[in-house]
C-alpha cells in the first residue's frame, strides 16, 4: 500500500480500512455461515400477557421448555441505586408470559426448516390475562402487575433535586413547558442475532460462535446461569453485522443454546429470523418527557424541572439493566446548558412488551429532542433566533461541572453552532423561508446543540449503582521475532473499523506501517477480559490502552537498539520499520531488534528482559464530545410528508485518528436519527400485539430518503484522554431527531400548530395541522 | 416436504450438484447446500437485498427465488466478483470511499449496482440512486455507498469507451 508520507505519523490519515479486503470479497466470517447437527427454533408467546396451561411437547423431536432447565438459574440484573426492584426472567417462560415473542420452548431438528415446521405443531395452551402496553396506563392504579413482585410496575424510580429549587425558580422571568413523546425502536442490525454453540469432546468445553459485542461479559453471563467454570465456554464473535447496542445485551435464547450444546455433546444453532427480531431482540426510546424550563428575561435558562417515564418492557436487560435509560436521562438531561436548579423525577416502568435495552445513544436521542424543543418554544415566547437562545445558554468554561455532578471536558459547543449557523447562514434561509411561505411552500429550520459522553471509565459506571461496572479495557501488544505486531483487545468492534484505527495509533509508537499490525479481538481464548464496544468507547479506552501497552514495547525497542547503535535510547526514533538515531544515518531494522528481543538476549548483559509482549490497562474518566446538528426540512400541509433538503453537523471529537471512519460513523448515525425522527416506530395494538414485525411495516431509511448529510469537524484535543480523541459512534443519532422535528415546528408555525411526537409521520403531521384546517380531510 | 429433487446450480461458473426441497430458496441453497456464504440473508422477505445476486445477468433477491427455479442458469454471487487478486472496480471503490462497515449488506448491494452498471453504464444519478433504495444498509448512511458507485461506474465506463 503507498501511502504518501503527508504527514508525520498514521494517526490522523484516512487510510483504507485493514477489515475490507475480505468483507468486499465474500470472505467475511459471521457466526450464520458456521454449519451444525442441531438446529433451534424457539416457539414464543403468541399473546402478551398469560398463564401457561398446557404445553405439548411432540413425539419424536426434543422440545425444550423451562421444565428442563430447573437448574439453571434465572437472570437477574441488579442495580444498587434509588429504588430498583430486581425481577427475575427465566431463559424460557415458566408458568406465565409477559410479551409477545417471549421464548417458551425451544424444538431441535436437523435443520432450520425442519425445526421450524416442527415448532410450528407444538401445541401451547395460554389463558390470557389482563395485559398493560402504554406506561401511563401500567403507572395508572389498579393496572395489572407485570410482576407480583413490583408494586406499581415501576422498575426503578429516582428522584433528586438541588438544594434551593423552588427559589431559584421564584427568580424567573418566564416558565417554558414542552411535553415531548418517543416512540419505540428497535435497532435494526442487518445480521440478525446469531449464535453457535458446539461441544469439544477432547477439552470438555463449548464454543459459542455469536453475536455479540462483549463476548467476555456474555461468557461470563452465561457460565455464572449454568453453573459452569467459565474457562469451559469459549465466546467468538467473528464478523458482526451491526449491532447499535442491541447485540450487548444477554439474549435468554444463547444460554438455551450452551445449554443444549452440553446436554447433546454436539453442535446446535440458531439464526434469529427477521420477524423475531423486531418483536423479541430489544426494543429502546420508549419516553415520555415533560419538561419546565424557567428564565430570566434575557432568556438564560435558570432552572430546570423534568419528568421522565421511560416504557422498559417485560424484563430487566442484562448488564445495564433496564435502569439505563431513565437514569441516563435523569444525569444527561441539562446537556450542555449551564443551569443551577435542577429537579428531576425518572420512572422505568415494566410494561407487557418486549424488554428495552441500549440502542445507539442511549437516552440521548430523546433527552436532546426533549431540551431542544424546550430551547426552540423559548427562543419562539422571547423573540429570538434558535442560535442566539443556544449561544447564551451554553457553558464555555472548562472543566464544566455539571448540575448533576458530570464533568465536562474541553468542547466546542458555541463554536460548533456558530459554524453550523453560518455555514447554514441563517439570515439568508429566513429571506428564503419568507419567500417560500407567500408561494405556498413551507420550509423549516432546526438546530440541536448537544454534548455526547463518551469513553468513560468504572467511577461512571460505579456512580450509576450498577453491579457489574465495565470501563476499563485491557491491551497486550506483542511484536515476533520478524517485527510483526499483534495487539490483543479485549474490545469486540463490529464495523467501527478499530482494526484500523488501532493499528495506526500503535504504528506511531512502535514505527511500523498498520498493516504489520494485527488486531486480535472477540475471542475469550485469544484476548484478554474487556467490556466489549458500546457507549462510543473502545477507540478512547481501548486506544488508551493500546498507547500505553505499545510505549512499553517501543521503550524496549529502544533500549535494544540503543546498544545495537552504541547510543543513548533517547536518540532513537523508530519509524517506517527502521531505528535511526535521529540526525544521523546510522540505522537498524526494527524486524532486527525484534530478533534479538527474543534470540541475543545475553548480549545485553542481563539488561534487558526477553521477548517483546507488554500489556497495559487504561480507565480514564471520560469526556464529552460535542456538535450542533442543523436541518431543513419542506413540509407538504396536504400530506403532512416532510422532505429534508440539507442536514449539516458540525462536530467536534477531538483528535481524528481517521478522519474517513468517523465521516463514516456520523453519516450512519445521522441516518438513524433522521428515521428515528421521521419513519421507524414499533406499534403495538391494545392487546400487545405488534403490528410492525416486517421491513415493509417497521422502516429502516433507504438511500432515497436521506439527504446529503454535510460536516464540519472542530478538533478540541481532549485534555482527558490519552490520545486527545473522543469517541463519536452514538453522536448523529443522538442529536439529529431534535434537528428534525424542530426544522418540522418551524415549518408548522404559520399554522399555529406543534408536533412533539417522533417519528412525525405524516399521519401525526396531518392530524395536528387538521385541528386548524378545519373542514380538510 | 421431503420430496428432494435433483437439480444443478451453476455458481460463478462451477456446477453444484445439489437435492433439495422444492421449498429451499435460493439464498439457502447457496448459502448451506454450496457453502457460498459471502451472500447474506437479512430479512427474508425480500425488503433488505442482501441476499442479492445476479441470475442471467439481472439482480434478483435470493431469499425469493426457489433453488429449483435457478437451476440451469447463470447464477453469480460476490465470491466471483474478483479475477484472481484483482479486485471489481466496485470493490474497490467501496475500500477506497468508505462504503461499507460492518460489511454485512456490503455483498448485496455490489451485486446489485454490477448487475445494473452491466446492463446500463450511462445510468443517470438519480436513477441509480432510486436503484440503491431498494437494498439496506444500517450502518453508513448511504453516503459513502453512493460515492462509490458513482465512482465506480465512471471507472467501468472509461474502462470499456
Amino acid at each position: 500500500m503507498s501511502v504518501s508520507n503527508l504527514r508525520a505519523g498514521w494517526v490522523g490519515r484516512s487510510i483504507r480500512r485493514l477489515e475490507d479486503p475480505a468483507l468486499v470479497t465474500g470472505r467475511g466470517r459471521f457466526s450464520g455461515d458456521l454449519g451444525a447437527a442441531h438446529w433451534l427454533r424457539f416457539v414464543r408467546s403468541p399473546v402478551a400477557a398469560g398463564r401457561i396451561d398446557r404445553l405439548t411437547g411432540l413425539p419424536h423431536a426434543l422440545v425444550v421448555t423451562a421444565a428442563d432447565l430447573v437448574d439453571v438459574k434465572p437472570i437477574r440484573p441488579m442495580l444498587h441505586a434509588f429504588e430498583y426492584r430486581p425481577v427475575d426472567q427465566t431463559v424460557l417462560a415458566s408458568e406465565v408470559v409477559r410479551f409477545v415473542g417471549e421464548p417458551i420452548a425451544a424444538v431441535v431438528a436437523a435443520s432450520a426448516a425442519a425445526a421450524e415446521d416442527l415448532a410450528d405443531r407444538v401445541e401451547v395452551e395460554i389463558a390470557p390475562t389482563p395485559a398493560v402496553i402504554d406506561a401511563r396506563d401500567a403507572l395508572a392504579a389498579g393496572a395489572p402487575r407485570v410482576h407480583s413482585g413490583v408494586a406499581e410496575n415501576v422498575l426503578v424510580n429516582a428522584f433528586i433535586e438541588t438544594p434551593g429549587f423552588d427559589h431559584e425558580r421564584l427568580a424567573a422571568h418566564r416558565r417554558v413547558r414542552v411535553e415531548i413523546r418517543s416512540r419505540r425502536q428497535n435497532a435494526t442490525p442487518l445480521e440478525t442475532r446469531c449464535a453457535h454453540a458446539a461441544y469439544d469432546p477432547v477439552t470438555d468445553r463449548i464454543t459459542l460462535t455469536c453475536a455479540t459485542q462483549m463476548p467476555h461479559l456474555l461468557r461470563t453471563a452465561i457460565a455464572d446461569l449454568l453453573g459452569m467454570p467459565e474457562s469451559q465456554l469459549r465466546v467468538i464473535a467473528p464478523d458482526v453485522g451491526g449491532g447499535f447496542g442491541q447485540k450487548m445485551s444477554l439474549p435468554p435464547e444463547y444460554v438455551v443454546l450452551v445449554w443444549l450444546a452440553r446436554k447433546l455433546r454436539s453442535s446446535v444453532a440458531w439464526t434469529e429470523d427477521r420477524r423475531e427480531n423486531l418483536i423479541a431482540a430489544f426494543h429502546s426510546r420508549d419516553q415520555m418527557i415533560c419538561l419546565e424550563g424557567d428564565f430570566d428575561a434575557r432568556g438564560k435558562l435558570l432552572a430546570l424541572a423534568a419528568d421522565v417515564v421511560a416504557n422498559l418492557g417485560a424484563y430487566s436487560c442484562f448488564p445495564t439493566t433496564g435502569g439505563v435509560e431513565p437514569l441516563m436521562a435523569m444525569a444527561e438531561l441539562p446537556g450542555p446548558y449551564g443551569i443551577r436548579a435542577y429537579r428531576c423525577r425518572a420512572r422505568g416502568v415494566l410494561t407487557h412488551t418486549c424488554p428495552a435495552a441500549p440502542y445507539r445513544g442511549v437516552s440521548r436521542p430523546v433527552i436532546t429532542l426533549a431540551i431542544e424543543r424546550l430551547m426552540d418554544e423559548a427562543a419562539t415566547q422571547f423573540g429570538l433566533e434558535p442560535a442566539e437562545i443556544r449561544h447564551r445558554n451554553l457553558i464555555d468554561r472548562f472543566p464544566h461541572r455539571s448540575v448533576t455532578g458530570l464533568v465536562f471536558d474541553a468542547a466546542s459547543y458555541r463554536e460548533t453552532l456558530q459554524l453550523a449557523a453560518s455555514a447554514i447562514d441563517v439570515a439568508a434561509f429566513r429571506a428564503r423561508q419568507r419567500a417560500a411561505r407567500a408561494r405556498g411552500q413551507f420550509l423549516g429550520l432546526g438546530l440541536a446543540t448537544f454534548s455526547e459522553r463518551t469513553g468513560y471509565g468504572t467511577p461512571a459506571f460505579a456512580a450509576r449503582g450498577m453491579e457489574i461496572t465495565p470501563g476499563w479495557e485491557t491491551v497486550v501488544v506483542s511484536m515476533d521475532p520478524s517485527g510483526f505486531v499483534e495487539a490483543r483487545i479485549g474490545a469486540s468492534p463490529h464495523g467501527q473499523g478499530l482494526r484500523t484505527t488501532l493499528a495506526q495509533i500503535i504504528a506511531d509508537e512502535v514505527g511500523v506501517a498498520p498493516e504489520a499490525i494485527s488486531i486480535v479481538h472477540g475471542d475469550t481464548d485469544r484476548t484478554p477480559y474487556g467490556w466489549g464496544t458500546f457507549a462510543s468507547r473502545s477507540l478512547v479506552i481501548a486506544g488508551g490502552a493500546c498507547t500505553l501497552a505499545a510505549r512499553k514495547v517501543r521503550l524496549k525497542l529502544t533500549r535494544i537498539a540503543s546498544h545495537l547503535l552504541e547510543t543513548a535510547a533517547d536518540d532513537i526514533v523508530l519509524e517506517d520499520g527502521i531505528a535511526r538515531v535521529a540526525g544521523t544515518d546510522r540505522s537498524v531494522p526494527i524486524a532486527n531488534l525484534a530478533r534479538a528481543a527474543y534470540h541475543r538476549i545475553p548480549q545485553f548483559g542481563g539488561d534487558i528482559e526477553p521477548g517483546l509482549t507488554e500489556n497495559a490497562t487504561y480507565d480514564p474518566e471520560g469526556t464529552f464530545s460535542n456538535a450542533c446538528h442543523a436541518a431543513i426540512v419542506e413540509l407538504d400541509p396536504e400530506t403532512g410528508a416532510v422532505r429534508v433538503e440539507k442536514f449539516l453537523v458540525a462536530e467536534d471529537a477531538g483528535r481524528l485518528i481517521n478522519p474517513m471512519i468517523v465521516d463514516g460513523q456520523i453519516h450512519g448515525g445521522v441516518a438513524q436519527g433522521i428515521a428515528n425522527a421521521l419513519f421507524e416506530e414499533i406499534v403495538y395494538d391494545e392487546a400487545g400485539n405488534i403490528l410492525t414485525g416486517t421491513l415493509a411495516d417497521y422502516l429502516p431509511p433507504t438511500a432515497r430518503d436521506l439527504p446529503p448529510i454535510e460536516l464540519h469537524h472542530l478538533e478540541t484535543l481532549s485534555p482527558a484522554t490519552l490520545t486527545g480523541a473522543k469517541g463519536l459512534g452514538e453522536g448523529g443519532t443522538i442529536g439529529a431527531p431534535a434537528a428534525i422535528l424542530n426544522a418540522i415546528n418551524d415549518a408548522l408555525s404559520p399554522f399555529g400548530v406543534s408536533i412533539d411526537e417522533v417519528p412525525a409521520t405524516p399521519q401525526r403531521i396531518r392530524a395536528a395541522l387538521r385541528t386548524v384546517l378545519k373542514g380538510r380531510p | 416436504m421431503t420430496n428432494r429433487i435433483a437439480l444443478s446450480l451453476t455458481i460463478n461458473g462451477r456446477d453444484y450438484p445439489i437435492c433439495v426441497e422444492p421449498r429451499r430458496t435460493l439464498a439457502d441453497a447457496i448459502r448451506e447446500d454450496c457453502g457460498q456464504t459471502g451472500t447474506h440473508v437479512g430479512c427474508e422477505h425480500g425488503v433488505c437485498g442482501a441476499c442479492t445476486v445476479i441470475v442471467d445477468g439481472e439482480p434478483v433477491r435470493s431469499c425469493l427465488m426457489f433453488a429449483v427455479q435457478a437451476a440451469g442458469r447463470s447464477i453469480r454471487t460476490v465470491e466471483g466478483l474478483a479475477q484472481g487478486d484483482v479486485l471489481h472496480p466496485l470493490q474497490r471503490a467501496f475500500m477506497t470511499h468508505h462504503g461499507l462497515q460492518c460489511g454485512f449488506c456490503t455483498p448485496g448491494f455490489l451485486m446489485l449496482v454490477v448487475g445494473v452498471l452491466e446492463r446500463e453504464p450511462d445510468i443517470e444519478i438519480d436513477a441509480l440512486v432510486d436503484i440503491l433504495s431498494s437494498n439496506l444498509c444500517r450502518c453508513t448512511g448511504y453516503q459513502n455507498i453512493i460515492k462509490a458507485v458513482l465512482a465506480a461506474a465512471a471507472e467501468m465506463r472509461g474502462a470499456t469507451a
